[in-house]
């Protein structure tokens, strides 16, 4: 009896122990949206108040070369169903080796440089709902085998279950005009093969250059977007995922202050074949007059053959901004940018500030500007939806 | 004969002044090949830092960094720098390679985007996370990255010290030069008066709380960084040093960037 206990005492202490090592940290946040002009749609608000909340368990063990992450991530609305919902950004398990790691579970993955625009970046569904510069990424399951040499790394994906991108609803703003029916979405694949994709990547620094090369092969994140009119004559703009084989270069060039970014894509379907590209410059003084100040100059050309048809409203367009980082206590920041469609001039302004305060709070500040839109201009869905955003932030 | 003798000694007046010079470059140079011979072998080495910012009105901020940093033979040492505080910042990552004279590479990782972002490493003389320190400042020591010039002999907080001037070779650097006190028993720098671009003092870091780590290593466990323009100033204290746990340069590549933590 004494000893089975002293035994259940041993496996207690010997779960105890393991679990001391357990980190939970993570961020809850209130945000704010506010238009300044009238919805197009009656049915759309002027300001739209959110809570969001993202934790991260994190555990590492084995010397910190076994990882397990669980990053649950909820943001509740004040209007439109579809903007509150949850999402498993990550729940992962990692396993590294000398020349090897094997990733498994629901991850997320970046791959490119440039900043106007993410084109190689493929793996994960962007999350649109929350934002839409597509920046923020649904979790996507996937088994990852990274094979580390001194020629570089190839990583290989196995993707599992395909995401749907998610749209905001009919009071839902800013957002296309009628909404996107993402629920009468339609696919080129269906069964297995639509939920399955593949794909591999070479990846290696080699002096002043980064370099990716990559392919995936499955059903495509960004939709392409049908216009269909009912017998009423109602449009609905409907997603359309195709099958494709996607190659994917993606290089930067970092030679003294000059960052040279390029990437590019070339994407086969059953229909057709296109090619997309991005390329561009930042170039930044550092610490200006010796006060710490970073002002860094960034300039980008994009293009896609898709036209009018592309899954994005950047065809032929080019991106400029500028980027002040004070390098100060509360590391501000601010990033300006501006996106110039070459043949109509529709303009799109970013703004991106950012500032912690009493080291455990953020703020963060966006403006979002369309303006130059004419009829027939896919912005010009977007012309009443120019916005301030404001997310306070605090991080445990 | 007189001519010769004449014309000897107008071969040798250059001789003798230049050998003057030769000597406090050479006796500067000897120094601090002895501060590098002394500190070669260690292998790898990891250690906590804390930063405490401190401004004017005493208003402090404080930062945590987990430090691993790989010896390298006959190149700068490899560092993997992961931040741990302020919160929102908490698991982003700075690798770096630093080199003697070429330029160092550098990458950053952004977890909330899973983003490694290659960045430029001509940024020597901003401030590291908006501290006293510069980038430069935090660099692995290497030999060839400077010009030295043995002063004087000076005795400081009781420890009796060489004073080298030192002038950068690589570029970008946010200084004319640098006044360094090493430890004449230890071979350590016991202090450093930076002097800026203008040759007007700037800063003034003073290292303390050595302890001998491997029969043989030191380490600093405390060291400020007052600036004198600004009245700020910042404190780095060092917990936890461990040597030679066996860690290897895959310790340093962007995959492990990526999973740090």
């Amino acid at each position: 009896m004494q000893n089975k206990q002293c035994y259940w005492l041993v496996l207690c202490l010997l779960w105890i122990k393991p679990l001391s090592a357990w980190e939970l940290s993570g961020y809850v946040g209130i945000e704010d949206t506010v238009f300044y002009d009238q919805p197009l749609d009656s049915r759309q608000y002027m300001n739209y108040l959110s809570g969001v909340i993202e934790a991260e368990l994190y555990h590492e063990w084995d010397n910190g070369n076994q990882i397990f992450a669980f990053v649950p991530y909820f943001r509740g609305t004040q209007y439109d169903s579809n903007s509150t919902y949850f999402d498993i950004r990550e729940l992962t398990w990692v396993k590294a080796a000398e020349t090897w790691e094997l990733r498994l579970g629901i991850r997320k993955v970046f791959w490119g440089v440039t900043e106007s625009v993410h084109l190689v970046n493929i793996i994960n569904q962007r999350d649109m709902v929350e934002n839409i510069d597509g920046e923020e990424k649904l979790g996507q399951p996937m088994i990852n085998f990274a094979w580390i040499q001194d020629w570089g790394t190839i990583d290989l994906f196995l993707l599992p279950g395909f995401r749907e991108m998610q749209f905001k609803g009919v009071e839902g703003r800013p957002r296309s005009q009628p909404a996107v029916e993402g629920s009468q979405a339609k696919f080129d694949k269906n069964g297995f093969e639509r939920q399955m994709a593949y794909a591999i990547r070479w990846s290696h620094s080699i002096g002043d250059w980064d370099i990716g090369l990559s392919n995936f092969y499955g059903t495509s994140r960004d939709p392409v977007f049908l216009l269909e009119q009912d017998a009423a004559g109602q449009v609905s703009i409907i997603p359309y995922y195709q099958n494709i084989n996607q190659t994917g270069l993606d290089v930067q060039a970092t030679i003294e202050s000059w960052l040279l970014k390029l990437e590019m894509f070339v994407r086969v379907s059953e229909i057709d074949t296109t090619f997309a590209t991005v390329a561009g410059l930042e170039y930044t003084f550092f610490n200006i007059g010796e006060t710490g100040l970073d002002i860094g100059l960034l300039a980008e050309y994009l293009y896609d053959s898709r036209g009018y048809f592309a899954p994005t409203a950047f065809q032929d367009d080019f991106f400029t901004g500028i980027r002040f980082a004070l390098n100060d206590a509360q590391d501000s920041q601010i990033l300006a940018g501006v996106i110039v469609d070459s043949n109509t001039y529709a303009q799109f302004y970013n703004i991106e500030a950012s500032r912690r305060f009493f080291d455990s709070f953020t703020l963060e500040v966006e403006a979002r500007l369309f303006n130059g839109a004419s009829p027939g201009d896919r912005a010009y869905m977007f012309r009443n939806d120019s916005h301030f955003r404001f997310q306070l932030s605090y991080h445990f | 004969m007189k001519k010769i003798v004449i014309s000897l000694l107008f071969c040798l007046l250059p001789a003798i002044s230049f050998a003057e010079e030769v000597t406090s470059e050479q006796k500067g140079l000897e120094i601090m090949q002895e501060v590098d011979k002394r500190d070669l072998g260690w292998g790898d080495m990891a250690t906590d830092m804390k930063m405490i910012l401190k401004n004017k009105n005493g208003d402090e901020h404080v930062r945590n960094l987990k430090m691993t940093t790989l010896e390298m033979q006959d190149d700068g040492d490899k560092s993997l720098s992961i931040f741990d505080s302020p919160k929102d910042v908490k698991g982003t990552a700075f690798l770096s390679f630093t080199h003697a004279l070429e330029a160092d590479e550098q990458w950053l990782y952004l977890p909330a985007l899973k983003r490694v972002k290659r960045i430029s490493s001509s940024n020597k003389s901003g401030p590291f996370l908006g501290s006293e320190f510069a980038f430069e400042d935090l660099t692995s020591f290497e030999l060839k990255k400077y010009k030295y010039n043995y002063l004087r002999d000076e005795v400081i907080d009781g420890i009796d010290c060489f004073v080298i001037e030192t002038l950068p070779q690589y570029e970008h650097s946010g200084y004319a030069r640098s006044l360094v006190w090493v430890d004449k028993e230890r071979y350590i720098p016991i202090r450093i008066d930076y002097y800026d671009r203008k040759n007007a003092l700037l800063k003034t870091q003073t290292f303390s709380d050595y302890q001998q780590y491997l029969g043989q290593y030191w380490r600093a466990g405390k060291s400020l960084m007052e600036n004198h323009l600004t009245g700020k100033s910042t404190i780095l204290l060092w917990e936890n040093y461990t040597f030679r746990t066996g860690l290897t340069e895959r310790n340093f590549d962007q995959s492990t960037l990526k999973r740090s933590r």
